[in-house]
């Protein structure tokens, strides 16, 4: 039981430094302006305020680039699950010609990371007056063959006798997707969720790209341009940083147990 | 079945996955192809403004590139991200696994879940925060060098130290995930197998070294490859850290293609870049897989 201890004692070291970052974030965001810039660097806020939170809302328009990213990662989760959900089922489940050769396929272009073709989608979305939108944001989230894979891996696992007793019951195919499959797939459906929304809500390179507006930033990249302009200001920063990543952290932290098994189930497939 | 149910079986197959199929054909596959016709262009500001300015140049801009400084320093960067990166990443992703697996260690889903929260903390924010922890006077980590007693490090205002400190960034944003690679792989460890060594006297050690690791080595191949692809896109790191900088030491491959390509409209330079970036990926990704093969035929 001795080993067990010393073990847990380094496990629990290896658990503060990972942490360190992320607390002293929280930690600095709460002093008074100013007070961070210090050797030795304070660890606790002498007198904590939320004075730089109102700064963020009041004047740095923080709300805004909270809505934004609301809504984009909302967006981006419905649209994905709307175009991959089935797709995932189809290509696992329904007999039809070039359905193996469309899989082997997209397993291909898995190997073709998305920001080989960014300038030219830049040029496709301008064509099509959607540069500047957040229709030219979410169109990447529609183009998801992770999660196609991801719903496919899971459909794979259903019965056929339990689709053909549907069928037979005289249930049309979108009657056995809609009620027989879905259910299933639910676990499925959550974790992709889950994904979509987490990746959309991180994503900084292709908002930065196509938005141009600053009242249509999305956080990471609101907080990329703040902290151009305000580099001195620690505090301010570090407030900005928990209000972008504090939201994504708690949800992690909520259903972490989901998040972990699906990366698990995913990664023993690959 | 009947032949209209197996009719509609085929109509529903199609109409399931047209709308995803077409937007990856419209938005992932079209674009990727285009790239490699825009790198034979000279599509800029001009063309950009009125597309009748472009004109067609052939390799011109492979030819550019590979006589363009920036580019070589923005290769070398990027391969020294590699090298700095996988072995830590590899390193302390497996030490935390086998912690993490132990069980003789109190509270292991809380370990995991601390060791994972990196790797869901959003990118932008968390390079901000590191930023801030590597500064010069006022950082933590120079701070704990001094309690050690050791010289300050000037992390990202010395192009000597700016790649080994976003490094060190990327490993704590990003081991996690290969931890869980590696779990995934422990789990695959059958439990009789490591009995049979402890009651045989085998020790921990001996233990970890002749059963566990043997069993994980394919999981190490596939971490140091996803841990390569990731250091060939790098961006937002230099981006928010050191914009490049200092002295273009930190510009990577995917920084200057974003530069190239949205910062000065040189598109058709920027298309070269990502040709090039696309032709290492897959090198990176494919050459392990090729190198582990021989080794394969070579023992057996």
């Amino acid at each position: 039981m001795k080993a067990g201890h010393a073990m847990t004692a380094l496990v629990a070291l290896f658990a503060a430094i990972t942490l360190a970052p992320l607390l002293w974030m929280i930690s600095v965001s709460l002093m008074q302006p100013g007070d961070a810039g210090q050797f030795p660097p304070p660890l606790i806020p002498a007198e904590p305020t939320l004075a730089n939170y109102r700064e963020l809302f009041a004047a740095q328009g923080m709300g805004v680039f909270l809505l934004n990213s609301l809504l984009v990662s909302t967006l981006a989760t419905l649209l994905a699950l709307l175009f991959t959900v089935p797709a995932g089922y189809a290509f696992a489940k329904l007999r039809f010609a070039g359905r193996t050769a469309t899989v082997q396929t997209l397993l291909a272009l898995l190997l073709i990371p998305g920001q080989i073709g960014m300038l030219p989608l830049f040029l496709e979305l301008k064509a099509m007056g959607l540069v500047n939108s957040y229709a030219g944001v979410l169109v990447p989230w529609l183009a998801g063959i992770i999660g196609i894979f991801l719903v496919r891996q899971f459909a794979l696992s259903i019965p056929d006798e339990l689709l053909e007793a549907a069928r037979i019951d005289g249930a049309s195919e979108w009657d056995v997707f809609r009620h027989v499959v879905l259910p299933i797939l639910r676990p499925a459906v959550a974790t992709l969720a889950l994904f979509v929304f987490l990746g959309s809500w991180n994503d900084f390179m292709w908002p930065l790209i196509v938005l141009s507006d600053q009242d249509l930033y999305t956080l990471p990249v609101a907080l990329a341009s703040l902290g151009r302009e305000r580099a001195q200001d620690i505090e301010l920063m570090m407030a900005g940083s928990v209000v972008t990543t504090v939201p994504v952290l708690l949800l992690f932290l909520a259903l972490q147990r989901q998040f972990i098994g699906g990366l698990l189930a995913g990664s023993v497939k690959g | 079945m009947s032949r209209t149910g197996v009719e509609a079986e085929r109509r529903a197959g199609w109409l399931f996955s047209a709308p995803a199929l077409l937007a990856i054909a419209l938005f992932f596959v079209l674009p990727t192809i285009a790239s490699l016709a825009l790198s034979l262009t000279d599509f800029d500001i001009y063309a950009l403004a009125d597309i009748r300015n472009l004109r067609f140049v052939g390799l011109d801009n492979y030819a550019a590139l590979l006589a363009d400084p920036l580019f070589w320093t923005a290769l070398g960067n990027t391969l020294w991200f590699v090298v700095l990166g996988v072995p830590l990443v590899i390193a302390i992703s497996l030490a935390a696994a086998i912690l993490v697996n132990e069980r003789m260690v109190a509270w292991r889903p809380v370990w995991r879940v601390v060791f994972f929260a990196p790797y869901v903390a959003t990118l932008v924010a968390a390079a901000v925060v590191w930023k801030y922890l590597l500064h010069t006077r006022y950082g933590l980590v120079n701070y704990a060098l001094d309690t050690l007693g050791l010289q300050p490090v000037d992390w990202l205002g010395d192009p000597r130290w700016a790649i080994p400190a976003i490094t060190l960034f990327v490993v704590w944003k990003s081991f996690g995930y290969a931890m869980l690679i590696f779990l995934a792989a422990l789990q695959t460890v059958p439990r009789e197998l490591d009995e049979a060594a402890r009651i045989d006297g085998a020790g921990w050690w001996a233990r970890l070294r002749h059963v566990t690791l043997p069993a994980i080595a394919p999981a190490t191949g596939l971490v140091a490859i996803l841990t390569i692809v990731a250091m060939f896109q790098l961006f937002a790191e230099p981006y928010v850290m050191t914009e490049g900088g200092p002295a273009q030491s930190t510009v990577t491959v995917l920084y200057l293609m974003f530069e190239e390509g949205f910062q000065w409209w040189n598109l058709g330079t920027g298309a070269a870049v990502a040709v090039v970036l696309f032709v290492c990926i897959l090198a990176a990704a494919l050459l392990p897989a090729l190198a582990m093969r021989l080794l394969h035929v070579r023992r057996t």
